[in-house]
């Protein structure tokens, strides 16, 4: 673990603890479940969300394509009786291919990721509410899909299953970042793309596949999110959940500048956000506080990560002189 | 100079120590100059000589020391302050607003304004930088955009904005590092002029031959202390070498006798971007060193690009041992054996941030992974063998590129190309702003791969090492290769005359 994770996990654990003193339900099996459900559901993207901002890049439709992918996965069930394997296997295919348009329209096209995915943001929106002509898509009363409930809203020995496709997606995302050929890749091509060029990197296929990857996961996403609705309302769904994701990053260390950050950094990120919300629930604040909170609480976070940065920089020089007067001495 | 004078400084700087964590910069160190006087500071990369400057400049605090300038301590130097008492600073690092005019960046800044409303009088500025540029004898004009200036040419642009507050001191750190022969000459006048204007003008070089022209005297740093200074009539290149190194380097140009074995590289009528018309033919040898020489601006640095898949190309085809590379792609020609030490070491050549071990296994990755895991071992061995074969002067394989010296990131890069033992190299402007002693090792590991039989291809603006290192110069003008010089034919003069003609 980095020292950044370090301080973060104790702002967590604090965090936590305080909650826990104030009001002891905090505690309690079933709000631990719910909210360890909602961990499980938000790191899902969070960490789609990270890979890409550590190219340097952003995506900002991950809330929207949440939602168009959510619509068409419950009306491929609910309207055209297409089976739950078929209809996420469509799901996929396209998460793949918008991952693939925007890496392309990136690298191929010199567009920059913030304009691409901010126009994705805004055209996923509107054909997830042309295509349903902005009803809600649900599953008809009394449907039942037991296999896939089981499988993505399901629990075993009381863990949601959420948090066991989040926890497997991290360990997976931690090696593939940390221990893998192609996360240097993903470094490097983040910190200097020219260098990263020079040193023999295909840094377009590199980008590419970082966006593939982020709308991947933002699609294995948007099917659990849907089944956790039940029901999609195209206007709302998944709305800001980009920004969530970008803010989960941030917490966790990565820069907007690329080239930085930890898998363990999103991870503690988002189980800080939800301890938060939970907290602003729990402490009676008025919910409509919830993201003043929220953006409170990040915006500390990194004055404290910079402060505390000078400060061991300046302490670095003091022992150093120190020394030098130390030795002169003797 | 268009503005009045004021009286002529003297600046005593005493006793002055400036301490990072993990490196003591400047220990104890003085230096005294005062107008009409040109001194010349000399060390080798990482002798605390830019500390020095950007203490002077205002831009750090020294930790220590006194700084005394028309007699009277001045305690906090800041930037504005140090403008004020007419210091003016040259950084050997460019960067000028490339979305502005000359004129606008001449003057950023102090803008000459007019009306109630203080719009910026365009006309007044002109007039102002006009006279500056005409002393320095530019080629450019006010109105030019900085975006199409050769890096020459900026290097003269930074030389007239200091020009153009009122100067007293006037620090000059490698401004001729990238500068041709006649652009190099043309300063070395100005300088020469402001010191009879009364100007102190205080010029950083690894440049030896231009002090000896130049300066009054000169003073040497040393692992961050005083290490001699020299009048005048003392001044010539072996006793700065040894105030620099504190020994004698020997022959700094060692020039073994090669033979050139089986062509390696063919570059056939090869058109870059930068001149679509003009096509190239080259043919490189395995165990030689060929320099390619010429005026900057001249097409070299494009066509190393071209080789190197970094450009596409508009026409013709390289060849890597007898197979025609598709070109455009870096990949590809690194498996096919080439590499490229780019004249840009801090954009294109490292990731200044990362440790020295990941900069110098970055292209072996994929080699040294298992099943694309990356093999941390297998790297700290390479990286380790590289700094002792290569003598990078670091405290540890984890500290960032940007704590070494401009010496030390050079043999970064080449370890990280020496690693994937290549069979062509190509260093363009290998030893630019780095010190005595490391030139003199890298130009010893050039000697070292050709004897193992790897062709080098060096770009070099500084005609010295072009004549002491290369079995064979080809000489570029305006996009096309104008001569080829054998090592018994080069002189200055043969390789100028190709370059210009």
């Amino acid at each position: 673990m980095q020292k950044k994770d370090i301080g973060l996990a104790t702002l967590v654990v604090s965090v936590g603890a305080i909650v826990a003193m104030v009001n002891p339900r905090f505690l309690s099996p079933i709000n631990l479940a719910n909210t360890a459900n909602l961990i499980g559901l938000f790191g899902l993207f969070s960490i789609a969300e990270a890979f890409v901002i550590v190219t340097a890049g952003i995506e900002l439709s991950i809330g929207s394509v949440i939602a168009l992918l959510g619509v068409i996965f419950v009306d491929l069930i609910a309207s055209f009786n297409v089976p739950w394997p078929m209809a996420l296997a469509v799901v996929m295919v396209l998460s793949i291919f918008i991952g693939l348009l925007h890496g392309w329209l990136i690298t191929r096209l010199k567009l920059q990721p913030f304009v691409v995915t901010l126009c994705g943001l805004l055209i996923y929106r509107g054909v997830a509410r042309f295509y349903t002509k902005d009803g809600t898509a649900g599953f008809t009363f009394g449907s039942d899909f037991p296999m896939l409930e089981f499988l993505v809203s399901g629990r075993t020995a009381g863990v949601p299953h959420s948090v066991v496709a989040f926890g497997l997606v991290a360990i997976v995302a931690w090696f593939l970042l940390h221990r893998t050929v192609f996360g240097r890749h993903l470094f490097a091509v983040g910190k200097n793309v020219e260098a990263a060029r020079y040193s023999g990197i295909d840094t377009d296929r590199v980008i590419i596949q970082a966006y593939v990857l982020c709308a991947f996961l933002t699609g294995i996403s948007a099917v659990f999110f849907a089944m956790y609705t039940r029901s999609v309302q195209p206007s709302s769904h998944g709305n800001f959940y980009e920004l969530y994701g970008i803010a989960a990053a941030v917490l966790g260390g990565f820069s907007l500048r690329g080239g930085e950050g930890s898998i363990v950094g999103v991870v503690l990120g988002v189980i800080l956000l939800q301890i938060l919300q939970n907290l602003v629930n729990l402490l009676g604040i008025p919910s409509s506080l919830n993201f003043a909170v929220m953006g409170s609480v990040i915006l500390a976070g990194v004055i404290a990560d910079t402060q505390f940065s000078r400060y061991r920089e300046v302490r670095r020089q003091q022992m150093a002189m120190a020394a030098l007067q130390d030795s002169e001495q003797r | 100079m268009p503005e009045a004078r004021g009286k002529q400084i003297s600046l005593e700087l005493s006793g002055i120590t400036k301490v990072y964590p993990g490196a003591i910069a400047l220990n104890k160190v003085s230096l005294d100059i005062s107008g009409g006087e040109v001194v010349g500071l000399i060390g080798e990369n990482g002798a605390g000589k830019s500390t020095l400057m950007k203490i002077l400049g205002g831009a750090i605090q020294p930790d220590e020391g006194r700084i005394l300038i028309d007699g009277e301590v001045v305690s906090a130097l800041t930037p504005s302050r140090a403008a004020g008492l007419g210091i003016a600073f040259v950084h050997q690092e460019l960067n000028p607003f490339s979305n502005l005019d000359v004129t606008a960046n001449v003057l950023l800044g102090r803008e000459i304004r007019k009306g109630i409303l203080g719009f910026v009088d365009r006309v007044a500025m002109e007039r102002k930088v006009q006279p500056i540029l005409d002393l320095l004898g530019t080629r450019f004009g006010p109105k030019d955009p900085v975006s199409d200036l050769s890096l020459a040419d900026q290097q003269l642009l930074e030389i007239a904005r200091a020009l153009s507050i009122n100067v007293r001191l006037l620090i000059l750190d490698e401004p001729t590092s990238s500068l041709t022969i006649s652009e190099t000459r043309r300063l070395l006048e100005v300088i020469a002029k402001l010191r009879t204007d009364g100007v102190a003008v205080l010029f950083i070089t690894h440049r030896l031959t231009e002090i000896v022209e130049v300066a009054d005297r000169v003073v040497a740093l040393r692992d961050g202390r005083n290490a001699g200074e020299l009048d005048r009539g003392q001044i010539c290149k072996d006793r700065m070498v040894r105030m620099m190194i504190g020994r004698d380097v020997g022959k700094f140009y060692e020039k073994a006798d090669h033979v050139p074995g089986r062509p390696v590289l063919r570059v056939k009528g090869l058109r870059t971007r930068a001149y679509p018309h003009q096509a190239v033919e080259l043919c490189l040898h395995s165990g030689e060193i060929s320099c390619l020489a010429g005026l900057v601006g001249a097409g070299r640095t494009e066509l190393a690009r071209a080789i190197f898949g970094i450009d596409p190309v508009e026409g013709g085809e390289i060849e890597m041992d007898d197979k025609v590379l598709r070109g455009n792609s870096v990949p590809e020609a690194i498996a096919a054996g080439i590499c490229l030490v780019p004249e840009d070491r801090k954009a294109e050549g490292l990731f200044l941030d990362f440790a020295i071990l990941e900069n110098i296994a970055m292209p072996s990755h994929a080699a040294l992974s298992r099943r694309g895991f990356v093999d941390v071992g297998a790297e700290t061995r390479l990286a380790d063998d590289s700094r002792t074969k290569l003598r990078i002067k670091a405290s540890s394989l984890d500290r960032a590129v940007a704590e070494l010296s401009g010496g030390n990131q050079q043999k970064v890069v080449l370890a990280k190309w020496l690693a994937m033992n290549p069979k062509l190299i190509i260093l363009d402007e290998p030893t630019r702003g780095i010190d005595v002693g490391a030139k003199a090792e890298v130009y010893h590991l050039m000697q070292q791969l050709a004897g193992q039989g790897v062709a080098l291809l060096v770009i070099s603006s500084d005609m010295e090492e072009v004549i002491g290192i290369s079995d064979r110069v080809a000489v570029m003008c305006r996009g096309r290769i104008s001569g080829i010089l054998n090592r018994a034919e080069l002189t200055e003069e043969s390789i100028l005359r190709l370059a210009v003609e």
